[in-house]
């Protein structure tokens, strides 16, 4: 899309006939669009042209799999965000991160125990923080990601699990940290060593694995099985949605 | 009293039996040790280059977290932690552009304003508690007991953040006799355990556990006494490793200064985490009579 049409457009959505919408500035790896104000930056980028073939996913900020990286026209410093779920400013100059080559360590979460040691010998980068803080800078969940790698350091695996709950493994810690730190498999490791070895076993959770394995579902998914598509989007778009059917209570 | 306690990331890992007994000294002696409610890793060895600014980050960030408690001291069981502490403190407050170099960084953080001190744990009980106070404490006195005093490097050097004299040295032996031992004292009190050597040279660091625990043993101790986890950890493990490099050599066991207090006060043998050592400390208290 050419400069050009961008400003056709904002001068379209200018007209005395239409509500104002005042249009923005943005860059797109360097290139200026001109854009309505009120999208996100995802919609924003989408706006301008451009159909994400990576970079996109949830569109409801869990997933992750859209952060990008910021600047504004006037600062020096770099700002860290999740496309859909950041509203577009004037002058952003932006680039999304569709993957982070982060190493990963191998295990096998069976053959693993949870003690001090068990983190800091899978990742042992961890001993490298300098506490510089660029991480939890970087966090476009506003996660504590230091404190988080600190306790992963000193063996509190729970406390590491606890910090990091709200991470969707975006990659954005790893991508700034001078130590070559791999935060967000760190902590998916301490929330897997959590879960298995120090949270209480929930009782329901054993109460349905029992009904599952004793075969009281099986009926209901031999049927799923043997639905045609049709079928099976009829029955999806029938289903009972919780909220929903609350909503029409009240 | 209460006490802002910063721990470090050794006390709660690898060195758990020297906050365990601390923390039952410290009670026992009518005071509170309370951990700092965030902290991070001291940053292990202060950085002694002029421009590497980068690695004072982290202490300083735990000064900044003592201030922002509202407290002017910290007190530390690691010597380590002690050490890196104290000598970024120390720059602070030498050089003021430093110090705006380093709270400009941390911009999500308050200014530090250089307020707090950092103070050892032995520099607690030898100077706020005082030695004559303690040994009114020692209700089970470390009689026969023929202890080595062994200092390190970290808590002695570099003198601006000594907690004693480098060459002659006196806290641990001074603490030693006011818990009734017998003080036995050799040129190698003050020698360099090998420190992180004990990584990848493991051999050169059980060398010099054996140069160090055998000096002892000919001088007649039978036991160590220091406060170094790293020197714990190289005298008492890779001095075990030693009996395989030195034939007949049988490494003695090595107990943290806590350890010794608490013992000789009394307190729960389990707070001394005894069972964490390489080589077993508890037959000795035994054949002593401590226990």
């Amino acid at each position: 899309m050419t400069t050009e049409t961008n400003t056709e457009i904002a001068r379209k959505t200018n007209d005395a006939d239409t509500p104002e919408v005042s249009a923005l500035n943005i860059y797109v790896m360097g290139k200026r669009y001109l854009v309505p104000a009120g999208l996100t930056i995802m919609a924003a980028i989408e706006y301008a042209g451009y159909q994400f073939v990576r970079s996109c996913g949830c569109r409801a900020g869990f997933c992750g799999a859209c952060s990008t990286v910021y600047r504004k026209d006037d600062e020096q410093k770099l700002h860290f965000a999740l496309a859909c779920q950041t509203t577009v400013e004037d002058g952003m100059y932006l680039v999304q991160i569709p993957f982070v080559p982060a190493a990963k360590a191998k295990y096998m979460i069976e053959d693993l125990k949870a003690e001090e040691n068990t983190i800091l010998s899978l990742y042992p980068e961890i001993a490298r923080c300098v506490s510089c803080n660029t991480c939890t800078k970087s966090c476009p969940q506003d996660i504590k990601v230091m404190m988080y790698i600190q306790n992963a350091l000193r063996g509190d695996i729970a406390k590491a699990a606890e910090l990091s709950f709200d991470c969707i493994q975006c990659g954005m810690c790893a991508m700034r940290c001078p130590a070559d730190i791999k935060h967000y498999h760190v902590a998916q490791l301490a929330r897997r060593l959590r879960g298995k070895y120090i949270d209480t076993l929930s009782k329901d959770l054993k109460k349905r694995v029992a009904e599952v394995e004793g075969g009281q579902y099986d009926k209901e998914i031999e049927e799923l099985v043997g639905m045609s598509e049709e079928q099976l989007r009829g029955l999806y778009n029938k289903r009972e949605i919780e909220a929903k059917k609350k909503k029409e209570g009240e | 009293m209460d006490l802002l306690y910063y721990p470090g990331c050794t006390v709660k890992t690898s060195a758990k039996c020297l906050e365990t007994s601390g923390f039952a000294v410290i009670k026992a002696l009518g005071h509170n040790l309370v951990e700092m409610e965030e902290w991070n890793c001291c940053g292990v060895v202060a950085s002694l280059t002029d421009d590497d600014l980068m690695h004072h980050l982290a202490p300083l960030r735990n000064l900044i977290h003592a201030e922002d408690q509202g407290q002017e001291k910290i007190v530390t069981f690691c010597d380590m932690c002690g050490n890196t502490l104290k000598q970024t403190n120390l720059r602070v407050q030498e050089s003021e552009e430093n110090l705006d170099t380093l709270n400009n960084f941390m911009d999500q953080e308050e200014d530090y304003k250089k307020s707090v001190d950092v103070q050892h744990f032995l520099e607690f009980l030898r100077d706020d508690v005082g030695f004559a106070k303690l040994k009114k404490s020692v209700k089970k006195p470390l009689k026969g007991m023929k202890i080595m005093p062994y200092y390190g490097c970290t808590m002695l050097r570099p003198r601006e953040v000594a907690i004693d004299d480098a060459e002659e040295p006196r806290i641990l032996a001074d603490l030693l006799k006011s818990l009734g031992a017998e003080v036995i004292d050799t040129p190698y009190k003050i020698e360099c355990c090998g420190s992180y050597h004990t990584i990848e040279q493991k051999d050169l660091t059980a060398k010099r556990a054996y140069r160090i625990s055998s000096s002892a043993q000919k001088a007649g101790a039978d036991a160590i006494m220091l406060s170094c986890p790293m020197c714990k950890f190289n005298l008492d493990h890779r001095g075990k490793d030693a009996e395989s490099l030195y034939d007949g050599y049988k490494q003695i066991p090595v107990y943290y200064y806590t350890q010794l207090i608490a013992m000789a006060m009394g307190l729960d043998i389990e707070e001394c985490g005894f069972d964490s050592h390489t080589v077993d400390p508890i037959p000795l208290l035994k054949e002593k009579k401590v226990i």
